[in-house]
């Protein structure tokens, strides 16, 4: 291409995506397959010790995932990306690169449900200590950071309450603290916010969203930002910075400057613990990602407008969406989205728990199920399905009290969508 | 010229141009980056002279070892520097006094001196600092992609395989 600087749009299509080298295929070819055949004897040695770059076996690498890695990589301003499973998977494998028993991670409380339940109890038994912190006391996470602290762990717009997140602050925060920045970015999606570019340091996605955006694969992703020195501190980050056994001592940091976090990802990471995406799953994501901006701009034009309708609305008490002008997250919307707050958002409903059960049971276009970031309006009552093991006090602190309704707004026509809402309140 | 950045144009004329490329620093223990860069840049077709005085004689990667840059009996169109930022100059100087003179000098991820690198351009010599060759060639060959790295490259031609005929290697020097 000439000098200009490709467009986050044109990224979305190209970056990653030349045209096959074996068979000239414009498309991404699904490249189904388990693994890979040598060249000789040689190339697989050096393939095995990293020597040399080349696919060996799909739950390392696979050709139709590296154009998915390097897209996401290249719209999110990275250096490199490692596709995992599912985006659960991704924030194990991130752990797993950075933390030993006994180390700590601080994280915010406001955090998508499932990845609070991870932190709390799954990751509690590889020893890994969860510490909360809370988004509106950024102190907070000063606070909790002790020297055994391996990360600070955010969502720049989390799920469900669409709260935004003052990401620079925090990330001033990390740096002093030399302990890198992890930003979820699976609400925003890098078209309405890139982490990196306020000091994340990774940024990780469940692909599963807005970025496959059509609610039909399972994708999780990891991208490196490249700007943390995994070296400074002796021995903080063993996995990057002492020599590895299991490839005859080659060093990650050393050897691959800044991919070595995304490399360790792979190399240790994914190979070991194995949660590999599907060559399929890696395909229809693409497909999703090359309508991004158009999906998304669509996604917040809507959930703006049913915002304001329910904001109108005598049987709505309350909605928390941060790109209504009221609203307490609206300035750091227009710093951190300025092209819109996303689709997903929570609202009270005046008659308590019976209404929110109610809505959910009679609604006919929008769907009852548990997802977000699909074309089609999606809607759930978190306190009689996803928190329904909560006690009243508990649901108050996950923001699932009994009046709340959780949307994420598809992108059909936005009439269609208040009338199916209208219908299911009364 | 500015060397925060450099253009992929810049990176892929010198890595087309060059065929002799000298190694200061090269090891032959295989888990150390400069082993992995001078085994790609032979497998790649250049042809390599590493450089490294307590091996003189013996080999690395099948290529015979030199002592120093004046050893090297054919002429070499790039040095590529594995030692510190501090020493670097040093081999700068000594590369400026090959007849003929290198065409380009590359300084490994890390390395950087500036004045040195001021000196070998007011010579006429080309200049790339803190990269790493075997990184910038499997950027714009497409390999760097199958590890996931952002190449940032975007083309919609077809990308060419290695002249060596090998099924997994990409290349962009014509053989
Ligand atoms: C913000 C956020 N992060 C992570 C995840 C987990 O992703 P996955 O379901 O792909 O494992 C979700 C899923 O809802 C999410 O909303």
């Amino acid at each position: 291409m000439s000098d200009q600087k490709p467009g986050f749009d044109t990224l979305a299509i190209h970056a990653g995506a030349k045209p096959d080298p074996a068979t000239g295929a414009r498309a991404t070819p699904i490249y189904q397959t388990t693994s890979f055949v040598f060249d000789d004897a040689q190339h697989a040695a050096d393939l095995f010790a990293l020597r040399a770059f080349g696919n060996i076996y799909t739950r390392i690498m696979n050709p139709t995932q590296a154009v998915l890695e390097e897209k996401v990589a290249a719209l999110e301003g990275g250096t490199a990306a490692l596709a995992t499973a599912s985006g659960h998977s991704a924030q194990l494998i991130i752990c797993h690169s950075l933390m030993r028993p006994g180390d700590e991670i601080v994280c915010a409380r406001q955090l998508y449900g499932g990845s609070i339940n991870a932190f709390n109890h799954s990751f509690k038994s590889f020893g890994w200590n969860v510490v909360w912190a809370d988004i509106d006391d950024i102190s907070s996470f000063e606070k909790a950071i002790t020297p055994k602290t391996k990360a600070i762990f955010i969502e720049s717009i989390a799920n469900p309450g669409g709260r935004v997140t003052d990401m620079d602050a925090i990330a001033a925060i990390a740096k002093n603290a030399h302990v890198p920045l992890i930003v979820d970015n699976t609400l925003a999606s890098p078209y309405l916010c890139r982490p990196i570019e306020h000091g994340a340091n990774i940024v990780v996605e469940s692909l599963t969203k807005f970025l496959g955006g059509h609610g039909n694969s399972m994708g999780g992703i990891i991208v490196d930002g490249g700007n943390f020195d995994w070296g400074k501190n002796k021995g903080q980050f063993p996995m990057l910075t002492e020599p590895n056994v299991s490839y005859n001592g080659v060093t990650m940091y050393e050897t691959f400057g800044n991919i070595a976090f995304a490399i360790t990802c792979r190399v240790l990471g994914l190979r070991d613990l194995g949660p590999a995406i599907s060559p399929f799953n890696a395909f229809l994501i693409l497909t999703g990602m090359e309508t991004l901006s158009l999906r998304m701009q669509r996604h917040c034009d809507n959930a703006l407008k049913v915002a304001e309708w329910l904001s109108s609305d005598p049987r709505v008490s309350w909605v928390s969406y941060a790109a209504l002008p009221g609203d307490k997250d609206h300035d750091k919307q227009k710093k951190y989205a300025p092209k819109g707050a996303g689709a997903v958002f929570t609202f009270g409903l005046k008659g308590g728990y019976d209404a929110g059960v109610g809505t959910v049971s009679k609604v006919e276009l929008l769907s009852h199920l548990a997802n977000v970031g699909d074309t089609r309006s999606l809607i759930i009552h978190p306190a009689s399905t996803t928190h329904s093991q909560l006690t009243p006090e508990q649901l108050e602190m996950a923001g699932a009290g009994a009046d709340v309704v959780r949307l994420s707004v598809g992108i059909e026509d936005v009439a269609d969508i208040i009338a199916d809402l209208d219908q299911a309140m009364s | 010229m500015n060397h925060d950045v450099y253009e992929p144009a810049y990176i892929r004329q010198i890595l087309e141009d060059v065929r002799t490329i000298a190694i200061v620093g090269a090891s032959s223990n295989e888990a150390r980056p400069s082993f992995f860069v001078t085994k790609y840049l032979v497998d790649k077709g250049y042809t390599v002279f590493p450089l490294n005085p307590g091996m003189a004689g013996k080999e690395i990667c099948g290529r015979k070892v030199y002592a120093s840059l004046g050893e090297v009996p054919e002429p070499i169109d790039m040095v590529d520097i594995f030692r510190n930022s501090e020493v670097a100059a040093s081999f700068v100087d000594q590369a400026l006094t090959l007849e003929p003179s290198p065409k380009v000098i590359w300084m490994q991820l890390t390395v950087r001196h500036d004045e040195a690198a001021a000196k070998a351009e007011a010579a006429g010599v080309r200049v790339v600092m803190n990269r790493c060759p075997k990184i910038e060639y499997g950027k714009l060959s497409g390999e760097w992609g199958w590890v996931g790295g952002n190449s940032g490259v975007i083309s919609s031609k077809k990308q060419s395989l290695h002249g060596s005929g090998k099924m997994q290697s990409l290349g962009i020097v014509k053989q």
